[in-house]
């Protein structure tokens, strides 16, 4: 085996040097009938050629991967600059391990102390941990943390939030005692109704939005946060998309209490899913009560700078059962592309990627609300994704488009609401060009007219 | 020893510090569609009014110089031996890495239609069936992004079954826990609702059978979550019989997998009663650990707790791969889409790589350079257990430290010998515990470097202990005052009139 340095001849004769004659009696403490009498049912070892070959025909069966896209939905494909894939696979960041010995680890620390200022930065809060797993782990935390925050024990969650987040915060606070309860939307503008939230009232530890919600339209955050404070509990905003950050009114700028986001968006492949990169950000009032790890800075004897994990009383190596959470291995590599990927595109780029997602979206949607039989049921503003209410079933027309045109339209919103099938939730970023955009509308322009009678 | 400590790579400064108006590193093409007009696009009171300020404005070149920079400031497994005691710091290939940035699989969206995204379902399918394989359990979900996040998955588990097998909620509320665990397996099991009870560890370093049994003669033992081998390095001999107690207490035994490297090939947790497992696929599958992440946890059980595996789970049916969301008795999802499907591709890679007899190769070659250390130690440096240790030993300070010389000053002079620190002062049930694990990854030369490294530093704690305390003294940076950062945390950076700290 190439990854194991000493030869068989070698480790023979350093089995002899510990007293030992064969390999086996290594594992004499563990008693016979607990080990396994035979060999694994693996197979054969593949060289690299057979198994790069393997990889790429599994590759080639994902053909979805190589057609212009507009899905998004809690994943988004940006342009990542070619350096920020190149820096990570530095050996220095992708083999070492958490910075537990600073004097060792000042280059993963100063970063990840670049990576909170740019998260509390974009968000507007005071303070922001070192990652979480993603958007969706991160809302489930914020949910608890609100809990211990307040000491109440109802958390009230748009129903605009992204369906699959809304699912993890339920198994989550399952064993917890703390309840879910649910704000509706209104049909006609796509953002939460905040004028009548059932059960908001002084035994509530949190509101939960999403802005740009699920459905793409930006939220009122702070009517939201009025409403929240008002009773006395927290506003947690959750953003999927944070290139929208370029451009939205920050959610602290608008009073949130909490903020978390899936930082896919800042340089990381889509991937089938992850690992992406959650970011958690609060106010400096409850950085004792944040999950997860938080670098600060320190010096040495000589008054040196440096950068150390602090506040590790809160964890779980320390504090175990107490723990404000059970996270230790967070998202480290990830949280760095999104941090060179911020630094790369700066101040500016991070502004124009904003402001581009929106133009061509705004485009889109007005390109696709002139094809007959197509309209946007929603009225409120929106950034890149938006709702196309279709005259046909989105997963008759998805798949044509796919087969005729070449091209992922979007998502077939009765994955996750079984009572809408004709809407399709449609993304356009910064890498879908005028051509990709035009071709959509063609190609539902088509699709709608030959194939399928405009169903009632 | 003296550093210079004046060179530009010495003294990096902040992204926000190298920030200088103007200065770009991007460029994107022009806007190709008709512009909104900016109100009709958003309104005003929804736009930033901030115009992002003090977010950096860097070129290109600033960019890689700056991380370039801070980078060579890290320790990293490709210099050496990274011997952190349960962290499993092993080769991680860059055949690993070059497959996961396929385009066919970075570019796959999560929510393509499943007859579009066959790869990546034939990916995730064929590595449950290895992981189920290795573990000798059934059922498998590769959902949990990380060991912790595995270890609550199946402590949850746990907890549904129970409620169903139970009816209702489940009277059953204890979790037992030995004192030489993980800080997550408490952690876990709290947010899963269970109440924590420590079983004592013998003097042998084992789980304490008698504890045990005391502990599930209460009749309210809903599992036990054991490390094997444990964290002190020792395999839980007693295994089947402490499955058998717990069984037969009503409860269920989860097992915390982080050293399952020690076992891979040579037994199955499956086989010895276990009924829930998760993995650390950045351990044993040798996915990076990209400076604390990500991970990946898979949770393996018995076919009696699949039900309550996470949803989706992959599934077959001839020769098409779906995901089954249809799962009635599921704890639910516990993470957006299908987990961290990057780390599923190195992991499978590596798996496919080894191959059957690697995968035997790599546990041996790792349980061996282990015992070289502990062979090549023994007499210098005090071993609390006697046992013969699997993949990782066990030491403490007790000996230097009569010279007032500890754990901490060890693993800091350590530094300069051109080693990573060992993982110190874990577990928490021997004083000043030094926990080395070598892996397979390691040849026998640098072994005997190492051995020498810590000799050498055993001499001078007797010798001139003040060198030990005071180092490291090759580094850019000496030890950093801790206490003073936590009791005045400066958790960002700001802009110099508005805080003269950072």
């Amino acid at each position: 085996m190439r990854y194991i340095p000493n030869s068989p001849e070698e480790r023979q004769e350093m089995l002899s040097e510990v007293g030992l004659s064969q390999a086996v009696d290594l594992f004499d403490s563990i008693p016979a009938d607990a080990r396994l009498a035979r060999p694994l049912d693996v197979p054969d070892a593949l060289s690299e050629i057979e198994l790069l070959a393997r990889f790429e025909s599994l590759a080639a069966r994902n053909h979805a991967a190589g057609r212009p896209s507009f899905l998004g939905a809690g994943a988004y494909s940006h342009y990542s600059p070619t350096i920020v894939d190149a820096l990570i696979q530095r050996s220095e960041f992708f083999t070492a391990y958490t910075p537990y010995q600073p004097e060792v680890s000042q280059g993963t620390l100063q970063a990840i102390f670049e990576f909170q200022t740019l998260v509390c930065q974009l968000t507007g809060m005071d303070v922001a941990n070192a990652s979480m797993y993603d958007g969706s782990t991160a809302l489930a935390e914020a949910v608890l943390m609100a809990e211990r925050v307040t000491r109440r024990r109802r958390v009230i969650v748009s129903a605009a939030v992204h369906p699959e987040y809304l699912e993890v915060a339920r198994t989550y606070v399952a064993h917890a005692g703390v309840e879910l309860l649910s704000a509706a939307f209104d049909e006609a503008t796509g953002r939460t109704n905040l004028e009548d939230i059932e059960g908001l009232d002084e035994t509530v530890a949190a509101v939960v939005v999403q802005s740009p919600n699920f459905f793409g339209c930006v939220e009122d955050v702070r009517a939201a946060a009025e409403r929240a404070h008002a009773v006395g509990a927290l506003l947690v905003v959750a953003v999927t998309e944070s290139a929208s950050l370029g451009m939205l009114r920050s959610p602290g700028a608008c009073g949130a209490d909490i903020v978390i986001a899936e930082g896919q968006s800042f340089g990381v492949p889509v991937s089938c899913g992850g690992p992406y990169v959650g970011l958690f950000a609060t106010s400096e009032k409850y950085a004792r009560q944040l999950p997860g790890r938080l670098v600060g800075v320190a010096h040495d004897k000589q008054g040196r700078r440096g950068f150390v994990l602090t506040l590790a009383t809160r964890e779980q190596h320390i504090r175990r059962e107490k723990a404000t959470s059970n996270i230790c291995t967070n998202e480290g590599l990830i949280a760095l592309a999104a941090t060179i990927y911020m630094t790369t595109m700066g101040r500016r780029g991070l502004q124009e990627v904003a402001e581009q997602c929106a133009q061509k979206a705004h485009y889109a949607a007005r390109q696709i609300a002139a094809v007959e039989g197509y309209e946007l049921p929603y009225s409120a503003p929106f950034f890149n994704e938006f709702v196309v209410r279709a005259p046909v079933a989105a997963d008759e027309l998805l798949p044509r488009l796919a087969d005729a045109h070449n091209i992922t339209g979007g998502l077939a919103l009765s994955r996750y609401f079984p009572g809408r099938p004709n809407d399709i939730l449609v993304c356009v970023t910064e890498v879908n060009r005028r051509s990709e955009i035009d071709a959509l509308v063609a190609g539902l322009r088509k699709v709608q007219s030959s194939k399928f009678k405009v169903q009632s | 020893m003296k550093k210079a400590s004046t060179h530009i790579t010495q003294n990096e400064a902040l992204i926000f510090e190298r920030s200088q108006p103007g200065r770009r590193g991007y460029m994107l093409p022009p806007l190709d569609v008709d512009e909104t007009p900016a109100d009709e696009l958003l309104p005003a009171e929804l736009r930033r009014d901030d115009d992002l300020e003090g977010v950096p404005e860097l070129s290109e070149v600033d960019v890689v110089r700056h991380f370039t920079r801070i980078s060579t400031w890290n320790f990293h497994i490709d210099l050496g031996m990274y011997p952190l005691g349960s962290c499993t710091m092993k080769y991680n290939s860059r055949l690993n890495e070059r497959v996961a940035r396929m385009p066919g699989f970075a570019n796959l969206h999560p929510l393509a239609p499943e007859a579009d995204s066959q790869g990546a379902l034939e990916v995730m399918y064929e590595l449950q069936r290895h992981l189920s394989e290795i573990t000798g359990l059934a059922g498998v979900s590769l959902q949990p992004a990380a060991g912790a996040h595995g270890e609550l998955t199946g402590v949850m588990m746990i907890r549904a079954f129970l409620d169903k097998r139970d009816g209702g909620e489940s009277a059953r509320h204890l979790m037992l826990i030995p004192d030489s665990a993980h800080g997550t397996n408490p952690a876990s099991a709290h947010l899963s609702g269970f109440t924590v009870k420590t079983i004592r560890s013998t003097p042998e370093g084992l789980t304490d059978l008698e504890h045990l049994r005391e502990l599930c003669a209460g009749g309210d033992v809903a599992g036990l979550m054991l490390t094997n081998p444990n964290t002190c390095g020792i395999f839980e001999r007693n295994i089947t019989e402490i499955c058998k107690i717990v069984h037969d207490a009503g409860g269920l035994v989860y097992m915390d997998g982080a050293n399952m490297n020690a076992l891979v090939g040579v037994a199955r947790p499956g086989d010895m009663g276990v009924d829930v497992i998760h993995l650390n696929l950045h351990k044993t599958f040798s996915t990076p650990h990209g400076g604390g992440g990500p991970g990946s946890g898979p949770c393996c059980c018995t076919a009696e707790l699949e039900p309550f595996l996470p949803t989706p789970l992959v599934t077959r049916s001839g020769d098409r791969f779906r995901l089954d969301f249809d799962r009635p008795s599921s704890i639910g999802r516990v993470k957006a889409f299908y987990g961290n499907f990057g780390m599923h591709l190195r992991a499978l890679a590596s798996i496919l790589t080894h191959g059957r007899e690697g995968l035997r190769e790599a546990t041996e070659a790792a349980v061996l350079n282990a015992r070289m250390i502990a062979h090549g130690l023994s007499d210098i440096y005090d071993k609390p257990f006697d046992a013969p240790p699997m993949h990782e030993v066990l030491f403490t300070d007790k000996r230097q430290s009569r010279k007032g010389v500890h754990t901490l000053d060890i693993a800091k002079r350590l530094i300069d010998y051109g080693f990573h620190p060992m993982t110190i002062y874990f577990p928490l049930i021997v004083q000043g515990a030094m926990l080395i694990e070598p892996t397979e990854s390691v040849g026998r030369h640098e072994i005997e470097q190492f051995v020498e490294a810590m000799r050498e530093i055993a001499r001078e704690s007797v010798e001139d202990p003040e060198l030990v305390l005071n180092a490291p003294h090759t580094t850019r940076i000496g030890r950093l005052d801790e206490a003073t950062a936590a009791r005045k945390p400066v958790l960002r950076w700001k802009p110099a009139e508005k805080t003269a700290t950072a």
